[in-house]
């Protein structure tokens, strides 16, 4: 057996099970260490993604804005991450007067749990899935949405109007985007047939030996409703993340910092973390949903592929959250329920379509895009006018005669 | 001796101004009394709203200042005249150029003094620099409250860097410059400088070309700017407002037409008006006025004559002007900034007081914001353009 990039972090694993096998340990044992091998190790690596990924946002932001971005602590700033975790962690923790404790504590811990639960669920590579279950697209949806409780735990035991109002908002902004989300979601596991989302990556896969940059025609995205689908599914999901410009939750120039003001120290960079590992763990979704997963060049190990689209997601949210003004609260929610959740659904039918017609020969495959067209194309034109009532104004300004 | 229609006993309850549509509901319920400020990020300084809320919808407003008053009227009268000069950079810190202009124009009103002419082109080009660079913040600040981010107010704070570079070599300061003089101004500009100054004018329009592709063609910037906050030409008009927010609701005014103070009777330059009054039509007022302040100064650049920057009759130590008042006013980038002097003849005047246009601005906040949602609230109050310095005194 040769070791190889691709499969390295497999064969360790294998390697040290074998090992443990060999030593007599118990079975129980050997199952306990199976189980807490890729937990430890997922929650590693993509804690020290975290940490540069505060680095990078800060840094892209920056420059974004003519500035230079932390470049004090390492070089190029580097270590930044670091400083701010020893300065969180020493930092006094105010629980403030009034508050709920117990609930102000558990709230902190409440955020973290889903978003590295998560983890367990995503194909990090190939043959690199922690819980390889039938229904993990369903599942990543059903944990994920538990950290909106714990975002309203915070806003109520905080004790604070502001920290209210947030939670309001986030309570209200989560459940209208989580019907979009879903829904953006529908239309790969229909095509595919399975909700196991190695089984997605797969069929984005290469067909034969060869193919351009590991198949990358075979990508959800290049097809209609698969573009419809990812442009729902990623602005759905930015709202769900809480991004600009979708942070009224936060709403920093509004209501502070929304429901978490009242966290200070490590109580708040668990907050912080949990945003960025859920930022992450959606961006993993999205590329394994439509962009082919961990599906790329040969020479490129499988893991690497995936850790470079995730970044190419986040620099987008990066350069949006950068440049976009923030929506008002009943602006979102317009958004949500009379534009994308219609879009979501007519992309859906416009999926099975695509999915009942022939595509073997070229001719074919242009009267299914047509017809996909067809469906798609006056949806948007329609819904677009339908919202078109709260549709900007050309203003024309006079000069004083004075 | 009580008037006999007088209604005895406490005073009725005072009709609200914004009537809520009651909810059918099981639940009891309850309006939120929120205090934004005066420690909030988007209150422009210690400034406060006690906010009564509906939901999200503002009902009540009452504005609360006076966390900044540090007795600048009360200073000047006890001071000499020359001594309040720097007092005034720290009315609208933002624009301390300004604020020397309405100051020195009154006593010079009260007086009777000539300034030379290179000394008025002087206080042009430095004025109309201060309003470029407030009017861009303004525009900055504006989209840091809609929650973009930085990235307009950094953009736009990079722009004043340069022009905070000539105040700075000109005057010696970068925002408290204290650069007026009774009869004139205190140092003359270089020729460098004024090249430099040439250079930022050359420079500006594609910057603002630039912020325009950024913000004002920006979807969302529209549709959160549009319709809110709107102010009618009549309420503006009865309110006292001034400046750029008055000219947003139509009202043609503006002290530099009206008065022609100064020299601005020689320059070509226009005003422009907006047609609803919202908070969209005065962040666009502030860039159309940008543009005409940039027109003025190449005309100032162009036509700038050699000379005294002095009056030499004017003895600036230990002045003294005879008996008398007056009232001096000029168009500052908030609005119209006054003041008024009463002289007795003494070394300090004896009654001193301002017009601060941020104030007047700001006390139509309710009017302006009942009936719409908290994230307006914030807009609107980033609209009306307030420093703090000025609002309290």
């Amino acid at each position: 057996m040769t070791v190889t990039l691709d499969q390295g972090f497999v064969q360790a694993y294998q390697w040290i099970l074998g090992v443990a096998r060999d030593l007599g340990l118990p079975v129980w044992l050997v199952t306990l260490l199976s189980l807490a091998i890729p937990v430890v190790v997922v929650i590693a690596i993509y804690a020290g993604f975290f940490a540069f990924l505060t680095w990078l946002e800060r840094k892209v932001i920056s420059r974004i804005q003519n500035r230079y971005g932390p470049n004090r602590v390492g070089p190029f700033g580097l270590f930044q991450p670091v400083a701010d975790g020893i300065k969180a962690l020493t930092k006094e923790d105010v629980i403030p007067a009034g508050a709920d404790r117990l609930l102000h504590w558990l709230a902190p811990c409440v955020v973290v749990v889903p978003a590295i639960t998560v983890y367990a669920l995503l194909p990090l590579g190939r043959n690199m899935t922690a819980v390889d279950t039938d229904v993990s697209v369903l599942l990543f949806f059903a944990i994920s949405s538990v950290s909106t409780l714990a975002l309203f735990i915070a806003g109520w035991a905080s004790h604070n109007k502001y920290s209210m109002l947030g939670a309001m908002r986030a309570i209200a902004q989560m459940i209208s985007y989580e019907l979009p989300l879903v829904l953006g979601a529908l239309p790969a596991i229909m095509v595919v047939g399975s909700m196991n989302l190695g089984a997605i990556v797969k069929a984005q896969g290469p067909q034969a030996t060869g193919e351009l940059f590991g198949g990358i025609a075979h990508w959800n995205l290049w097809t209609p409703w698969g573009f419809v689908g990812f442009v729902a599914f990623f602005i759905a999901g930015m709202a769900e993340l809480n991004r600009s410009p979708f942070d009224i939750a936060e709403g920093e120039s509004e209501i502070i910092a929304g429901f978490h003001t009242e966290y200070s120290g490590f109580k708040f960079a668990l907050f912080f973390m949990a945003e960025y590992l859920s930022t992450i763990a959606f961006s993993a979704l999205a590329s394994s949903l439509y962009l082919g997963g961990w599906n790329g060049p040969a020479f490129l190990p499988s893991w690497l592929v995936l850790f470079l689209k995730i970044f190419g997601l986040i620099f987008v949210m990066m350069w949006i959250r950068s440049t976009l003004p923030r929506l008002r609260v009943d602006q979102l929610m317009a958004f949500s329920w009379k534009f994308l959740l219609p879009l979501a659904i007519v992309n859906i039918f416009a999926t099975g379509l695509w999915h009942v017609l022939p595509r073997a020969t070229l001719a074919d495959k242009a009267v299914a895009w047509g017809a996909a067209a067809l469906v798609l194309i006056p949806t948007y034109l329609l819904l677009a006018k339908l919202n078109g009532g709260r549709a900007t104004e050309q203003r024309r300004y006079r000069y004083a005669d004075l | 001796m009580r008037d006999v229609d007088e209604p005895v006993g406490a005073a009725p309850e005072p009709e609200p101004r914004y009537k809520l549509t009651p909810v059918e509901s099981a639940f009891d319920q309850q309006q939120l009394e929120v205090s934004i400020g005066p420690q909030h990020p988007s209150t422009h300084g210690v400034f406060r709203m006690d906010v009564t809320l509906d939901g999200e919808v503002v009902t009540k407003l009452k504005p609360v200042m006076g966390y900044l008053h540090r007795n600048h009227e009360q200073i000047a009268e006890r001071t000499t005249y020359l001594g309040t000069m720097p007092f005034t950079d720290r009315l609208d810190y933002f624009g301390s150029l300004a604020n020397n202009w309405g100051y020195a124009l009154t006593v010079e009103k009260l007086a009777g003094i000539t300034v030379p002419e290179r000394a008025e082109y002087l206080r042009v080009i430095m004025c109309e620099l201060t309003r470029v660079v407030n009017h861009t913040c303004v525009a900055g600040f504006l989209l840091q409250d809609l929650g973009a981010w930085m990235t307009p107010l950094v953009w736009a704070l990079r722009e004043r860097e340069k022009v905070l570079d000539v105040f700075e070599s000109v005057t010696g300061a970068r925002m408290m410059c204290n650069y007026f003089r009774f009869g004139g101004v205190r140092v003359d500009m270089t020729d460098d400088d004024l090249a430099v100054v040439q250079k930022i004018i050359d420079e500006y329009p594609a910057f603002l070309d630039e912020f325009e592709a950024l913000m004002t063609k920006n979807e969302i910037l529209q549709q959160r700017c549009q319709g809110v906050g709107v102010l009618s030409k009549e309420l503006a008009i009865s309110a006292g407002i001034s400046g750029p927010m008055a000219r947003a609701s139509g009202v043609p005014y503006d002290v530099r037409k009206v008065d022609k103070y100064g020299i601005y009777d020689r320059f070509d330059f226009k005003v422009p008006l907006g047609e609803k009054g919202d908070v969209f039509d005065r962040y666009y007022m502030r860039v159309l006025e940008v543009a005409e302040s940039l027109k003025i100064l190449r005309q100032a650049l162009k036509d700038m004559p050699k000379g005294p920057i002095q009056d030499p009759k004017t003895k600036i130590r230990n002045f003294r002007p005879a008996k008398g008042e007056a009232y001096g006013r000029i168009e500052s980038p908030k609005g119209e900034l006054g003041f008024y002097i009463v002289s007795q003849g003494d070394k300090s005047p004896y009654r001193y007081h301002v017009r601060a246009p941020s104030f007047v601005n700001l006390t139509i906040l309710e009017d302006m914001c009942l009936g719409h949602k908290l994230a307006d609230a914030i807009v609107i109050l980033g609209a009306v353009d307030i420093v703090l310095g000025e609002v309290d005194r």
